[in-house]
């Protein structure tokens, strides 16, 4: 086991620690917040996979300003905490969950297997960083880029025009 | 390896001494100097046998022992681990922060070059901004966590004030990323060491005088500090989101908001006023544009490049206490407005003014 592994099977085990939390909390500040270090871990995931562009913008976009939207309202709205589900529900739950984990051994796994994976030091020492993802981005992607834009623009209008006050 | 991971390992010390220190020797400066401001003497109680060394006895005695050993409080119906949490969230950032900050140009040691700098990233800046964006969850949490209606508004106006100003801040920079070429700290101030028509140090405020009032404004936001201390409120919100929070835990959000003062100090001393640069100082001496060189070993030139950067965090430090015993606050609507109808447009009007030029004077 090399100390790539150790390190991935260790932040791999936090990852899905907080995200069970996310579910099975009862106070949802408490699953909100889960979420929180669910995406930080997942940002440090990123930089072993040489991203450290995706890894800032994950923590400066989702953990930073999605979540913390997220939280402003659950702080507002103060649903209180969730009761626990039947036993029907707990039932048809974890079989779900089950065929989905056979699916996963029995498809998945075979699969990723056979995917070439290239050692770390054969990466370009530039390959995850801003000036990649810039031109990369500008250049091949612009018009999946400028949709992107447009898109945000719409759903911001959309946002204003739900909260505007209607003069009576 | 062992060797890397030492030098790494003293440069981490040495910022976190540096910003530790430097938070708590403001802690003294902000009541002296409030005390001047406002006509009185201020703290002048505490002493050891007579001898209060300049304040020291204050900040490194009385102050600390004051905080640590005051009760311990979580209110009766918060939520236990998150009132705990929330203090050690709001440091964390502050802290951290610094890393990509740099302290100085390169050490030359035998046949080691050391950068300065605790973390040379690629993507430099925009880990600054992904840990200032952090910071947010400090206030929610502990505001949330209080059960307590002034805490909960004091942490909403709080949280709305920082994600709106994080807009302002970042695109307040992205005129000094574009002239410079970089992400990075340490490239961006060994940038401002070239002189512009032989005489003048190419420094971010030369620039980018507009995106350094825009960026000042929104750091002090950020900050929260008056004037834009709402989310405190001293006189509407009892304490405003660290109302419930006394002893160890106030002395972490009380700490946190003056390293996030020094780590703002920094960021304004790297982006806009050269760093550790020193005007005509390069790696061998000095070389002023009038001809005359004068050559210094080398130590002597990373002591003078630390002074410097000292000096300029200490003044953008004590500006800050200035501005906040000056100024009155800013209501709540003031500062909304501000941030999102003034400071925006502004920072995007600078963006494109400073395109245009770089455009027009690289032809």
């Amino acid at each position: 086991m090399s100390v790539e592994e150790i390190g991935f099977f260790l932040l791999a085990t936090f990852l899905v620690g907080f995200s069970v939390l996310v579910i099975l909390a009862r106070n949802p500040v408490h699953s909100a917040l889960a979420l929180v270090a669910a995406l930080f871990i997942m940002a440090v995931l990123f930089l072993t996979l040489n991203a450290p562009m995706v890894a800032a913008l994950q923590v400066l976009v989702y953990a930073g300003a999605i979540m913390v939207l997220f939280l402003f309202v659950l702080m507002l709205l103060n649903p209180g905490t969730v009761e626990r589900g039947s036993a029907l529900a707990w039932g048809l739950t974890a079989t779900a969950g089950a065929v989905l984990a056979l699916e996963l051994i029995g498809f998945v796994m075979p699969a990723a297997d056979s995917v070439q994976r290239l050692p770390t030091s054969e990466i370009e020492s530039r390959f995850g960083s801003p000036e990649a993802l810039g031109l990369t981005l500008f250049s091949g992607f612009v018009l999946p880029f400028e949709v992107a834009s447009v898109l945000l623009l719409v759903a911001i209008i959309g946002a204003v025009t739900l909260a505007r006050r209607t003069k009576e | 390896m062992l060797v890397e991971l030492g030098i790494i390992a003293v440069k981490s010390f040495i910022v976190l001494f540096m910003v530790l220190n430097l938070a708590g020797v403001m802690g003294w400066v902000e009541r002296k100097g409030s005390a001047l401001i406002q006509d009185r003497i201020g703290a002048n109680r505490a002493s050891v046998l007579g001898f209060a060394g300049l304040g020291l006895v204050n900040t490194l005695l009385a102050d600390p022992i004051k905080f640590l050993t005051k009760e311990d409080f979580v209110p009766p119906h918060g939520d236990k681990f998150l009132h705990t949490l929330a203090p050690c969230l709001a440091f964390f950032p502050a802290l951290v922060t610094f890393a990509v900050i740099p302290f100085g140009d390169v050490l030359v040691v035998g046949s080691r070059e050391i950068n300065l700098q605790v973390a040379n990233l690629n993507i430099g800046i925009l880990y600054v901004f992904a840990m200032a964006s952090l910071g947010v969850y400090g206030i929610v949490i502990g505001a949330w966590a209080s059960n307590n209606k002034f805490s909960l508004l004091g942490g909403i106006r709080g949280s709305a004030q920082m994600i709106s100003y994080e807009v302002a801040m970042g695109l307040s920079v992205m005129g000094i990323l574009m002239i410079y070429g970089t992400l990075e700290p340490q490239e961006i101030a060994r940038a401002q060491g070239h002189l512009l028509w032989g005489w003048l140090p190419a420094w971010g405020i030369v620039l980018q005088p507009v995106a350094f009032l825009l960026f000042l404004t929104a750091a002090v936001a950020e900050s929260k500090r008056v004037p834009f201390d709402l989310p405190e409120g001293e006189s509407e919100l009892v304490a405003g989101f660290h109302t419930e929070y006394s002893g160890g835990k106030f002395l972490m959000f009380f700490a946190g908001e003056f390293a996030e003062m020094v780590t703002a100090a920094g960021l304004i001393t790297t982006l806009f006023f050269g760093g550790w640069q020193v005007p005509f100082l390069f790696r061998d001496g000095f070389h002023f544009p009038w001809g005359s060189d004068f050559m210094i070993p080398q130590l002597v030139v990373v002591a003078l490049q630390i002074i410097a950067f000292l000096t300029k965090i200490i003044f953008f430090c004590w500006l800050f206490i200035l501005i906040r015993w000056t100024l009155p606050r800013f209501r709540y609507d003031q500062v909304m407005r501000l941030g999102w109808k003034m400071l925006l447009p502004a920072a995007l009007a600078n963006l494109i003014v400073t395109a245009i030029a770089i455009a027009v004077f690289a032809a």
